[in-house]
C-alpha cells in the first residue's frame, strides 16, 4: 500500500518534470524558428490583430470597471484617514504595477489564448499540422512562432491601454461621483508614480505575453487526438497559463520592488 | 505464421525499380507494437495499394515513409537515402519529392480553396502571382473544381474536399504521392470518381503512388501492386491478378469480406480482376 502510494507519487512527479522539460524544449524551438528566415510578417500581423485588436473591447471594459472599483474602494478606505487626495496615486500605482498587467494577461488568456489552443489543437487533429510538415513548411515557424511573438509585442500595448482606461475609471468614480478634487487626483498620481513603476509594468506585460502564448500554443500543439482531448487541452491551457502568470507575477514583483 | 508470409516484391526484377525501400521497420506505441520488422519495396512510377485491418498500422506505415513518424528500428530508404537518419533541414529537402493526400484532406480551414492550392507554390517556389493563379486554376480544372476557388473548406462537400486536397498535393508535380484512405466516408459513386481521378493523374504525371485503402475490390482495378499488412508485416505483395489468387487463407478471408474464398476457384477470381484491370488501362 505504502509502496504503491510512493510509486504513484514518484510517477506523477516524473511525468510533471517530463512535461516541464518538453515545454522548455518547445519554447526553445519556437524562439529558434522566430529568428530563422523566412520571416512571416503577414502571419505576425494577423496574430497581432487577433490578440491585440480583437481583445481591445474586453480590455477596455475590464479596465474601466477595475479602475472604477479601485476608485470606490480606495475612496472609502482613504477617507477613514482623511487622505482622499491620495486616491489618484493609489489607483494609478495599483493599476500600473499589478492589476493592469495581471488582469490583461488573464483576459487575453481567456479570449485569445483559449482560441489559440483550440485552433492549433484542431489543426493537429485534422492533420493540417502534418500537412504543413509534408509540404516542408515548419508548423512551429508558420503557426507557433508568429503567435508567441505577437503575444509578446501586443501585451504591453494592451496593458498600457488597460492602465490608462483604469486610471480614468478611478477618476470617473473618485472625482466625478465622489467629489475628490481633480487636481489632487492627478497631482498625487504624478508625484507617486515613477518611471520604474511603468517599466516594471511593461516588463511584466512582456513576460506575461510570452507565458500566455507559450502555454496555449504548447497545449494546442500537443493535444489529445479527440474532441475530449481538445477540450481538456483548452481547459489545461487556460488554467496553467493563469496560474503561471500569477506565480511569475509574485517572483517578478519581489525582484522589482 | 512466418511460413505463410510470401512476399513477391517487384524488387525481384531489379532493385533499381524500387524508389522507396522499407527495411525491417518496427514501431510500437507504448506497449502496443504496430509494425514488427516490416520490409517493403515500392516500385517506381507504379500505384501500390496497401490494404489491411483497421487500426493495423497502415496510416502509421504511410507516415513513416514521409518522415512524420520515426521508427523504433529499421530504415526508410527513399532513392537510397535513409529518412530516419536525417536532420530537419535534410528531411525537408527530401520531402520536396513527396505530396500526401490525407484521410480528411487536411485543407487549411482559414484559407480558401484557391489559397490552399496556391500554398505550396507560394511557400516553395518563386513564381509570380499571375503564374501561381494560372497554375492553380489549371489544377482546379483538372480535378473538376472550376468555379470553387473562392469557397472555404467548410463550404465544400467531402468529395470536393478530396479533390481540392488532391489539387494541392499535385500542384508542385511530386515524384511520390501518398494517399491515406482517399475515399473513406464517400458514397460508392464518389469513391469511384476519386479512384478514377487518382488513376488518371498517376498515369498522366507518372508519379510513384502509395495508397492505403479499404476499398476492395475497387482497388484491384486501379492498382499496379497490392500489399497486405498483417500483424505488423507485409504478408503478401503482388499485382492484383496474382494477389487475389493467394493461397493465404487470412488474406482470402480479408479480401472476400470475411466469407472465406468468394469464388470456389480463386484463379477465376484473379482473372476477373485482371481482365477488369486490363480493360481500364488507357
Amino acid at each position: 500500500m505504502i509502496v504503491s502510494t510512493v510509486a504513484n507519487l514518484g510517477a506523477t512527479a516524473l511525468s510533471i518534470i517530463r512535461e516541464m522539460g518538453r515545454m522548455v524544449v518547445f519554447l526553445a524551438q519556437t524562439i529558434m524558428w522566430m529568428v530563422r528566415p523566412p520571416f512571416r510578417f503577414l502571419q505576425l500581423l494577423k496574430q497581432m490583430h487577433f490578440i491585440g485588436v480583437k481583445s481591445l473591447f474586453v480590455i477596455v471594459l475590464t479596465g474601466t470597471f477595475t479602475g472604477m472599483v479601485l476608485g470606490l474602494q480606495g475612496y472609502y478606505s482613504l477617507r477613514k484617514f482623511g487622505a482622499e487626495g491620495l486616491l489618484g496615486s493609489a489607483v494609478a500605482l495599483s493599476m500600473i504595477r499589478e492589476l493592469g498587467p495581471v488582469l490583461s494577461a488573464l483576459m487575453v488568456t481567456g479570449r485569445a489564448g483559449s482560441a489559440m489552443t483550440a485552433e492549433i489543437g484542431l489543426m493537429r487533429i485534422t492533420e493540417q499540422i502534418d500537412a504543413l510538415d509534408t509540404m516542408a513548411v515548419s508548423p512551429m515557424q508558420y503557426l507557433v512562432a508568429p503567435k508567441v511573438l505577437a503575444g509578446v509585442l501586443v501585451m504591453p500595448l494592451l496593458v498600457s491601454i488597460f492602465d490608462v482606461i483604469g486610471i480614468y475609471g478611478g477618476h470617473l468614480v473618485g472625482v466625478e461621483l465622489l467629489g475628490v478634487s481633480s487636481g489632487a487626483y492627478t497631482s498625487s498620481m504624478e508625484s507617486a508614480v515613477e518611471w520604474k513603476d511603468v517599466y516594471g509594468g511593461i516588463l511584466k506585460a512582456l513576460s506575461f505575453g510570452l507565458i500566455v502564448t507559450w502555454v496555449c500554443t504548447y497545449k494546442g500543439y500537443n493535444t489529445g487526438m479527440s474532441a475530449e482531448g481538445l477540450g481538456k487541452a483548452t481547459t489545461e491551457a487556460v488554467v496553467l497559463a493563469s496560474v503561471l502568470v500569477l506565480i511569475w507575477d509574485y517572483f517578478l514583483t519581489s525582484v522589482l520592488l | 505464421m512466418t511460413e505463410m508470409v510470401k512476399t513477391s516484391t517487384p524488387d525481384a526484377a531489379g532493385a533499381s525499380s524500387a524508389v522507396i525501400r522499407l527495411v525491417d521497420l518496427s514501431k510500437s506505441f507504448g506497449q502496443q507494437p504496430v509494425l514488427q520488422g516490416l520490409s517493403l519495396d515500392i516500385p517506381r512510377e507504379k500505384l501500390t495499394t496497401i490494404i489491411g485491418r483497421s487500426g493495423g498500422g497502415k496510416s502509421v506505415l504511410l507516415k513513416h515513409i514521409i518522415g512524420l513518424i520515426r521508427p523504433d528500428r529499421g530504415q526508410v530508404l527513399v532513392e537510397g537515402t535513409d529518412m530516419t537518419r536525417l536532420g530537419q533541414r535534410q528531411l525537408n529537402e527530401i520531402r520536396k519529392k513527396f505530396a500526401m493526400l490525407f484521410q480528411g484532406s487536411a485543407l487549411f480551414d482559414s484559407l480558401s480553396v484557391f489559397e490552399n492550392v496556391a500554398f505550396p507554390l507560394r511557400e516553395k517556389t518563386d513564381l509570380g502571382e499571375e503564374e501561381i493563379r494560372h497554375k492553380v486554376l489549371e489544377m482546379l480544372e483538372q480535378v473538376g473544381l472550376t468555379g470553387m476557388e473562392q469557397k472555404y473548406p467548410s463550404e465544400l462537400s467531402g468529395g470536393m474536399r478530396k479533390r481540392a486536397g488532391l489539387a494541392r498535393a499535385l500542384v508542385l508535380g511530386p515524384e511520390i504521392m501518398l494517399f491515406d484512405e482517399p475515399t473513406t466516408g464517400l458514397d460508392p459513386l464518389l469513391a469511384r470518381t476519386i479512384h478514377d481521378l487518382i488513376q488518371e493523374t498517376q498515369r498522366r504525371y507518372r508519379f510513384t503512388a502509395v495508397m492505403v485503402s479499404h476499398e476492395i475490390p475497387e482497388i484491384f482495378e486501379i492498382s499496379d501492386y497490392v500489399a497486405m499488412l498483417l500483424d505488423g508485416k507485409i504478408a503478401e505483395m503482388a499485382p492484383p491478378a496474382q494477389f487475389v489468387r493467394t493461397q493465404n487463407p487470412v488474406i482470402q478471408e480479408f479480401i472476400n469480406g470475411g466469407r472465406g474464398a468468394l469464388c470456389p476457384d480463386p484463379a477465376s477470381a484473379g482473372s476477373v480482376a485482371a481482365a477488369s484491370q486490363e480493360a481500364r488501362r488507357p
